[in-house]
């Protein structure tokens, strides 16, 4: 039992000894955590310690590749994710990923209903319209974009495309948003301002964040995980994290002993 | 969760049906020839021979492949400078410039031409022309053919080739030129070998399509069941002889007609597909 | 070492250089310009025939022709019946083709490592390289053997629907190849279904793709002629009905050339041919350029 892992009491998700593998290697080693809801949870790591892999399993969405095994528990709100349909799941999750990718073919109002319209989800217009504003507004994009809602997306600045992806995955109402590193191919302007908005966003939802930017988990994450090798090194505080690391490889990556 | 199984099996069967397809062509092609070669043997491939008179029937397929083989390479040997020269000059010399995308251009409309729209320029403007120049038999023959099938070929080699050879990497080429050689010796030297597996790729497969070439040829080889023995001598080709003579085949003389199908389909399949096996090794 | 001597080398190579790109943009010239005399060709002896009642009559029976030109006049008639019959044939071939090819290619993108799915690949690429003669051998074998007892329409779309199965399959993969993964993931991330990621998204975002590859195989069917020779056999009239035999341009065409009063007819009706064939091939570029 690793003790540099801080206990979560109620946590609204809860890793149980997951392990990932892909054909002979594994990616993801025994990692057993929980997170806090309505947090900033920051997964930290050099380059293929997993947490990239760790995420996806969060949603099923590893399950797109072949020749993938899980073992271990992934508890939402108390259930288990593999017993229950992934449809449903991710419905439950957003997901936002490293490059913008709003839906080429689809104006901004499209792409923010698409969760809804491509699952054949009818729904009247007034309602349709309030879903579009309250997640623009939520990411604070109405504004910019409330009267070109019928333009494609593809005129917005990366800053803006990705808001609108956050957006995207807001219309659900998930529980927890899962964004796999968001602000790697974003200007430092529209890095601040997706930060910002994440900080804000937490008071609704749960945040989880893979992040190869330390100081960006610094800034505004409340939580961080520490992953090498497939292994859950340490996960705590980040603030108690980063002043005081309880393993000498998470002050060897925080100090930028490795990348 | 249902849903994506369903899908995941209707892309999967569907897909079967190509595999249907294809597998049955050859079973019906196989199954069709067995009454000709059981008849003749492997005479068949070997006999020039072709009677189709009831009571004496007796078929060989040789003056056939030879016709085919005979057009096709000289095809080829004709096409090969012109289209060499034509990916050259669209992925070498004018690379990307509006010229290029012109010539580009009308080289693909090469290929759209209907095969029985170059038989009609071959026999009533090639044709007379050639004949104008001192061939004999009317102007009809291999060389005829070959020349209308060399242009028709032209634009499946040269589109292959000319992409190769845009892609061979700047810094080779810069390397040569650093060191003083003119532009066509980097083509020799630096270029063309660079791209030599994708250019031959490109002259394979261009064979492959001239193997198979039907109406052009036709009309322009003479239709006499005989080897040619000369440049001008005229012949005739596996893919003409079935159209000509399919008529109102049946029995031995289909069987025969079928027997040359399968030939073609042999001898066509397993030339595309060293043209592929090249092709993939260089990716 | 003796001292190669540097000034006449030079000149040498620069003028092998020079000469080496005289022959190369010399055949080059000579490459396009078939395609320059064929269509002047069609043009210059075509126009004259093609006219309203060309698209819309059928064609003329040998007697009518002989008595025409015995009377330098133009020859009645047109090619409705051909007109008619490559446009039911083609369409048939392409409302089979389109569907099958499309979901195979979405197979083979699904499925780039899967064993199975690389043998259908491979077969589709030998597919793709058979003459089309033998094509109109299998469907004779087929179709006009066995469905319809006779030479008929469906048998001449049936060896055109397999020629261009192979090209949309191969054209449908390399669309969806193109488009980034990401885009797949976040669909899938928002709890759509898979097939509705592909109908709701992939496809629309690849359409112009897949348009430019059914245009493609569309115009390099119109002006096959050998299939049809053993399926379809041609009409004198127009014919609807899909077990009976049924002309098409290159068959008229073909016609043509074998009747000695009819001969004249033949530019025209290639340039009619020619014509349908460069629009498609227009659109699909511009369909392609649209793309961007």
């Amino acid at each position: 039992m690793n003790n540099n892992i801080l206990q979560i009491k109620d946590p609204i998700l809860s890793i149980q000894n997951l392990s990932v593998a892909y054909d002979k290697n594994v990616a993801v080693k025994d990692v057993s955590v929980g997170i806090k809801k309505n947090t900033v949870t920051a997964i930290m790591g050099p380059s293929g310690c997993g947490k990239s892999t760790l995420l996806r399993v969060l949603n099923r969405m590893h399950e797109l590749y072949e020749n993938i095994q899980t073992t271990g528990t992934v508890l939402l709100n108390g259930e288990d994710i593999f017993k229950m349909s992934p449809i449903k799941l991710r419905r439950k999750t957003g997901m936002v990923f490293q490059r913008p990718n709003p839906f080429p073919t689809m104006s901004i109002y499209d792409n923010v209903i698409a969760g809804y319209k491509l699952n054949g989800i009818s729904q009247k217009k007034a309602v349709r319209d309030e879903i579009v504003e309250r997640s623009l507004r939520d990411v604070v994009l109405w504004d910019e974009v409330k009267d070109s809602l019928n333009k494609k997306g593809t005129f917005l600045s990366g800053g803006q495309q990705q808001r609108l992806c956050i957006a995207r995955a807001l219309a659900f109402n998930p529980e927890i948003i899962l964004l796999d590193e968001p602000t790697s191919a974003l200007d430092p302007v529209a890095t601040s301002r997706i930060e910002d908005l994440l900080i804000k966003l937490k008071e609704n939802y749960t945040i989880v964040m893979v992040t190869h930017n330390m100081s960006q988990a610094a800034r505004i994450s409340d939580y961080s995980l520490f992953m090498y090798l497939g292994e859950l090194v340490e996960y705590g505080k980040t603030k108690n994290m980063f002043t005081n690391p309880q393993d000498r490889r998470t002050e060897e990556y925080l100090t930028g002993k490795f990348g | 969760m249902n849903s994506d199984k369903i899908t995941k099996i209707v892309l999967f069967s569907v897909s079967f049906i190509i595999l249907i397809v294809a597998g049955g062509m050859v079973f019906s092609l196989v199954g069709g020839a067995i009454p000709a070669f059981k008849t003749f043997g492997l005479g068949f491939i070997t006999s020039t021979h072709w009677d189709p008179t009831h009571g004496q029937e007796e078929y060989g397929a040789l003056p056939f492949i030879a016709g085919t083989l005979i057009t096709s390479f000289l095809a080829l040997l004709i096409s090969f400078p012109l289209s060499f020269a034509t990916s050259l000059f669209l992925g070498e010399y004018y690379r990307n410039t509006r010229v290029a995308k012109i010539l580009g251009t009308m080289v693909d409309l090469l290929a759209g031409i209907p095969s029985i729209v170059y038989g009609l320029w071959g026999f009533y403007v090639l044709r007379p022309f050639l004949i104008s120049i001192g061939f004999e038999n009317q102007g009809f023959g291999v060389l005829t053919s070959s020349l209308v099938l060399a242009i028709m070929i032209i634009p499946y080699a040269t589109s292959l080739s000319s992409e190769i050879i845009s892609m061979v990497p700047n810094d080779l080429k810069e390397a040569a030129y650093s060191l003083g050689s003119t532009r066509y010796e980097v083509i020799l030297h630096v270029t063309v070998p660079a791209a030599r597996s994708g250019i031959f790729a490109g002259y394979i497969l261009a064979f492959g399509r001239a193997l198979g070439e039907t109406m052009a040829v036709t009309m322009l080889i003479g239709n006499r069941n005989i080897i040619p023995n000369s440049l001008f001598s005229t012949g005739n080709t596996m893919a003409s002889v079935i159209a000509n003579q399919f008529g109102e085949a049946s029995g031995l003389k289909l069987s025969a007609l079928i027997s040359i199908g399968l030939l073609l389909f042999v001898i066509t399949g397993i030339v595309n597909w060293i043209g592929k096996l090249i092709i993939k090794k260089m990716s | 070492m003796k001292a190669i001597s540097a000034k006449d080398n030079i000149s040498l190579r620069t003028k092998k250089d020079r000469i080496f790109l005289g022959l190369v943009v010399l055949f080059s010239v000579i490459t396009a310009s078939p395609i320059v005399l064929i269509i002047f060709k069609l043009i210059e002896k075509g126009y004259k025939q093609l006219s309203f009642s060309f698209l819309f009559e059928n064609t003329p029976d040998t007697m009518e022709a002989m008595t025409a030109i015995a009377s330098n006049k133009l020859i009645p008639g047109g090619i409705a019946n051909g007109i008619l019959g490559t446009l039911l044939m083609v369409g048939m071939a392409a409302i089979i083709a389109i569907p099958v090819g499309i979901i195979t290619g979405v197979y083979l993108y699904e499925n780039q490592r899967k064993w199975m799915a690389n043998i259908t690949r491979n077969v589709s690429d030998i597919l793709q390289g058979v003459p089309s003669i033998v094509l109109g051998l299998i469907s004779y074998l087929w179709v006009v053997k066995h469905v319809t007892h006779g030479y008929s329409a469906l048998a001449g779309s049936a060896s055109l629907a397999i020629m261009m199965l192979p090209m949309i399959v191969r054209s449908t993969e390399e669309t969806l190849k193109m488009i980034p993964q990401t885009l797949k993931e976040a669909g899938l991330a928002l709890g759509i279904p898979y097939w509705r990621v592909l109908f709701g998204i992939l496809i629309p975002t690849g359409f112009s793709g897949l348009m430019t590859g059914i245009l493609l195989a569309v115009s390099r069917v119109i002006g096959e002629t050998a299939p049809l020779m053993l399926t379809a056999l041609g009409s004198s009239v127009i014919n609807t009905n899909i077990a009976k035999p049924t002309s098409a341009i290159p068959l008229v065409i073909w016609e043509f050339y074998n009747d000695p009063n009819m001969v004249d007819l033949i530019w025209s009706s290639s340039l009619l041919l020619m014509i349908m064939v460069l629009s498609i091939n227009l659109i699909s570029k511009q369909v392609a350029a649209n793309r961007k």
